[in-house]
């Protein structure tokens, strides 16, 4: 019958249009603005509509999320800042479009470098994200950020940002990345383990 | 297999003894040919041979030599291995004899080997620039040829560390607040040569002077939702059908491969994602093997990694073809329920990227030697989820929904035919050429990877119209997802043994050619390495861009409407087109 193939696809439509209504009523409420809902949406039984409110609602972020890096900092016993940066400068020598820019600080009386940036920019309209510098960083130093909300109105003046702006403390870094934070926990903890072992010995 | 490949070697030695020689340096295969034998050479290796499918010609700018050299890699359409060869002229005069008569598909490779080496084609019938602006001054993949905010020759750059200069591209540009025009030079007046050249050869068209009919040109974009980016095609009308018609590209050209050049071997992964940006991974899988195949055996792959890199390029491939056929739909005038319903899919593939690469599109995740870091915990499920039960429901429902409907089949059947002698000729690669009745599918003829390991079909059909294109792709989504199947069964368990990547790596001197089989087609990366640390040459295949040479092709004799799905049928994407 000429026509039979259009009405079987109007069938699949108009599926598609009742699942909707089907689910909304199943959930309740529950559908929409909340994370079940939400992961329910994302999720491979999820019929019907899909879309998400943004911003009202948002997807939440895979661990492995890249956005635009940060430097990680610890805090010793007395609250200050111990940056694990060292500036060996090897997140600006593999960064594909080149935004990093370090500064060395050196010691005023010797002259010799002190292994703390001095000053630390990145320029991120130029940063492609690729996240490079976090993975081949070896002082855990340099990390992916998850927060992608970064537009301004302001490019020129904003979108470098230096070394105040890119420090978060390594409690925000465990936060976003607990598997992988936890991972380099463990792999320094037996360098250091290593290294009081070989002391011992000599 | 490879001793067939020694005879059949030796065969075409002795065929062309005195006209060809061996190429000599080391890391390099294939021949080197003189310009004058080179027309002769190609028509023997198509027409004794079966050398019928020209799959990549470029330039290569040998600057300490003082040589430009053309490099051809050639295939048999039954399958097999390349055979390489290489024409070298001088640089001050650089004069080869064009191949466009022999096989079409060199049209457009030509034309751009012409645009960014100034490699001259002789007997090229629409020799022009093609990526780069009429009055575009110099070539700007010569060695010597500098872009705007030119630093260096190769990264890293030295203002980054340990000085830390800071400063924007953009102030140190000499352009920046005032552009200077040449002397007696008024834009307003200044009609391109190009554009004169392009206009008057499609009106010069003869007309049926008995009728006293007119032909009319007709210029779509390159501003056109229809056109998937901005991408220009001008046609030469008589009343609606199609007469003559001729893409216009390269609005997005942004000159990649000089950039490639620039960067680090491992710079371009992440600026291969860019390319065509539907399918990353992809992309990231053609560059490391043609970075792979220059390291040798010294880069050895875990098979866990290997299945990984299999597994994703076939979630590509299905969150491409999907992308392709709702696009396809939307060129239809199915204003975007069917996109959507493809999209819906497609973002539970993302979700699966976004989780394993930490990108949704761009994801660079593979590397050198493996791949950027082992499957998350939970992605396992996520992804036999959509393997064995989403995906396969979806698809049946994508094809309950379209592949019957009586308009989709008025519109699309017999329209944009292409034969398989055609498709060949015109180096057509990937669903553009299986549906056509070509059943050439890299992973099949030329396996790399793990793919000989999988039990799959390569999807043909036979008619080489819109509507076949349609089903070779919902075809391949259905053996991706047996791909997929399989090696979600059978991905080896590991703990820790990918390794860590690593940032520097000495590439010894050679080339190399490293194809595979993406979503459009055939992606393949040349690479020449110097033994430095940044590639000496970097040339990209692309699928999308090599496929448009037969667009005129399909085109002529239809309807102006048609135009628009049948570019749509051909599925570009202009981050690869234009590069």
């Amino acid at each position: 019958m000429y026509g039979k193939g259009i009405l079987k696809g109007l069938g699949v439509t108009w599926k598609h249009f009742w699942d909707t209504y089907i689910d909304d009523i199943k959930w309740g409420k529950k559908r929409y603005h909340t994370e079940e809902g939400i992961a329910y949406r994302m999720s491979k039984d999820a019929r019907g509509l899909f879309t998400v409110q943004y911003p009202e609602e948002k997807l939440p972020t895979p661990e492995e999320f890249r956005f635009v890096p940060f430097l990680v900092y610890d805090e010793d016993e007395e609250g200050e800042q111990v940056i694990r940066c060292t500036s060996c400068g090897i997140c600006a020598k593999v960064c594909p479009p080149h935004c990093i820019w370090i500064e060395r600080s050196t010691n005023p009386k010797t002259g010799r470098p002190v292994p703390v940036p001095a000053e630390f920019y990145i320029d991120v309209d130029i940063c492609m994200n690729c996240g490079f510098c976090a993975e081949f960083c070896p002082f855990d130093a340099i990390k992916m950020d998850h927060d992608y909300e970064l537009a301004v109105y302001e490019r020129l003046t904003n979108n470098i940002y230096d070394r105040e702006k890119l420090l978060k403390p390594a409690a925000y870094y465990d936060g976003i990345r607990p598997l992988n934070s936890q991972k380099e926990f463990d792999a320094r903890a037996e360098k250091e383990a290593k290294k009081a072992a070989s002391k011992k010995k000599t | 297999m490879t001793e067939q490949i020694m005879t059949m070697n030796k065969d075409i030695e002795a065929r062309f003894t005195g006209m060809i020689s061996l190429d000599e340096r080391s890391g390099y295969e294939g021949y080197r040919v003189e310009a004058e034998n080179l027309v002769e050479f190609a028509t023997a290796l198509r027409d004794e041979f079966g050398y019928d499918f020209l799959s990549s010609a470029t330039g290569v700018d040998y600057l300490p030599d003082e040589k430009m050299e053309v490099v051809y890699h050639i295939y048999k359409s039954t399958g097999g291995r390349a055979l390489v060869f290489k024409v070298q002229v001088p640089r001050a005069n650089p004069v080869v004899p064009s191949l466009v008569s022999i096989f079409p598909g060199a049209d457009f490779q030509e034309r751009e080997a012409w645009d960014l080496f100034g490699i001259r084609f002789e007997g090229h019938p629409n020799h022009k620039r093609i990526l780069m602006w009429d009055g575009f001054a110099g070539h700007p993949m010569r060695k010597d040829w500098k872009e705007a905010y030119y630093e260096a020759d190769a990264k890293p750059f030295d203002t980054r560390w340990p000085g830390g200069d800071v400063s924007r591209s953009e102030d140190k540009m000499v352009f920046n607040k005032n552009v200077a025009y040449p002397q007696d030079f008024t834009p307003e007046n200044w009609t391109p040569e190009g554009e004169t050249a392009l206009y008057s050869g499609m009106q010069n068209i003869a007309t049926d002077e008995d009728l006293q009919t007119e032909h009319v040109v007709v210029n779509l974009g390159p501003q056109h939702p229809s056109t998937h980016g901005v991408f220009r095609m001008v046609a030469t009308l008589d009343g609606e059908t199609i007469v003559k018609l001729e893409p216009v590209m390269g609005y997005l050209h942004r000159n990649h491969e000089k950039i490639g050049e620039r960067n680090t071997y491992l710079m371009n992964i992440p600026f291969t994602d860019r390319l065509d940006y539907l399918s990353s991974m992809s992309n990231n899988f053609g560059y490391v093997l043609a970075v792979e195949k220059l390291l040798g055996d010294t880069t050895h792959i875990p098979d866990r990694a290997k299945y990984i890199r299999v597994i994703m390029a076939e979630f590509t491939r299905i969150s491409n073809h999907l992308m392709a056929i709702g696009a396809l739909l939307n060129d239809l005038g199915a204003y975007f329920t069917p996109m959507l319903y493809a999209l819906k899919e497609r973002e539970l593939i993302l979700d699966i990227f976004e989780a394993v690469s930490g990108s949704r599109m761009m994801c660079n995740y593979y590397r050198f030697g493996g791949v950027a870091r082992d499957l998350p915990p939970g992605t396992h499920e996520m992804m036999r989820g959509l393997a064995f039960e989403r995906l396969p429901r979806q698809i049946d429902e994508l094809d309950r929904y379209l592949t019957e409907n009586e308009i989709i089949r008025a519109r699309c059947e017999g329209v944009g035919v292409l034969t398989p002698e055609e498709a060949i000729a015109y180096s057509a690669v990937g669903p553009v050429l299986r549906a056509s009745g070509v059943p050439y599918d890299v992973r099949r003829a030329d396996p790399y990877s793990v793919y000989d390991r999988f039990d799959f079909d390569v999807a043909v059909r036979y008619h080489g119209d819109v509507y076949d294109r349609y089903l070779v792709r919902l075809d391949e989504i259905r053996q991706s997802i047996r791909i997929l199947q399989q090696a979600l069964n059978s991905i080896p368990e590991c703990d820790n043994c990918l390794g860590k990547p690593r940032y520097s790596m000495r590439v010894p001197a050679g080339e190399a050619y490293g194809r595979v089989e993406g979503p459009k087609g055939e992606l393949g990366f040349y690479v020449v390495a110097d033994g430095g640390p940044n590639p000496w040459r970097y040339h990209v295949r692309a699928p999308s861009f090599i496929n448009l040479t037969a667009l005129s092709k399909m085109c002529e004799g239809d309807k102006i409407a048609d135009a628009i799905i049948v570019l749509g049928s051909i599925d570009i994407v202009l981050g690869e087109t234009d590069r």
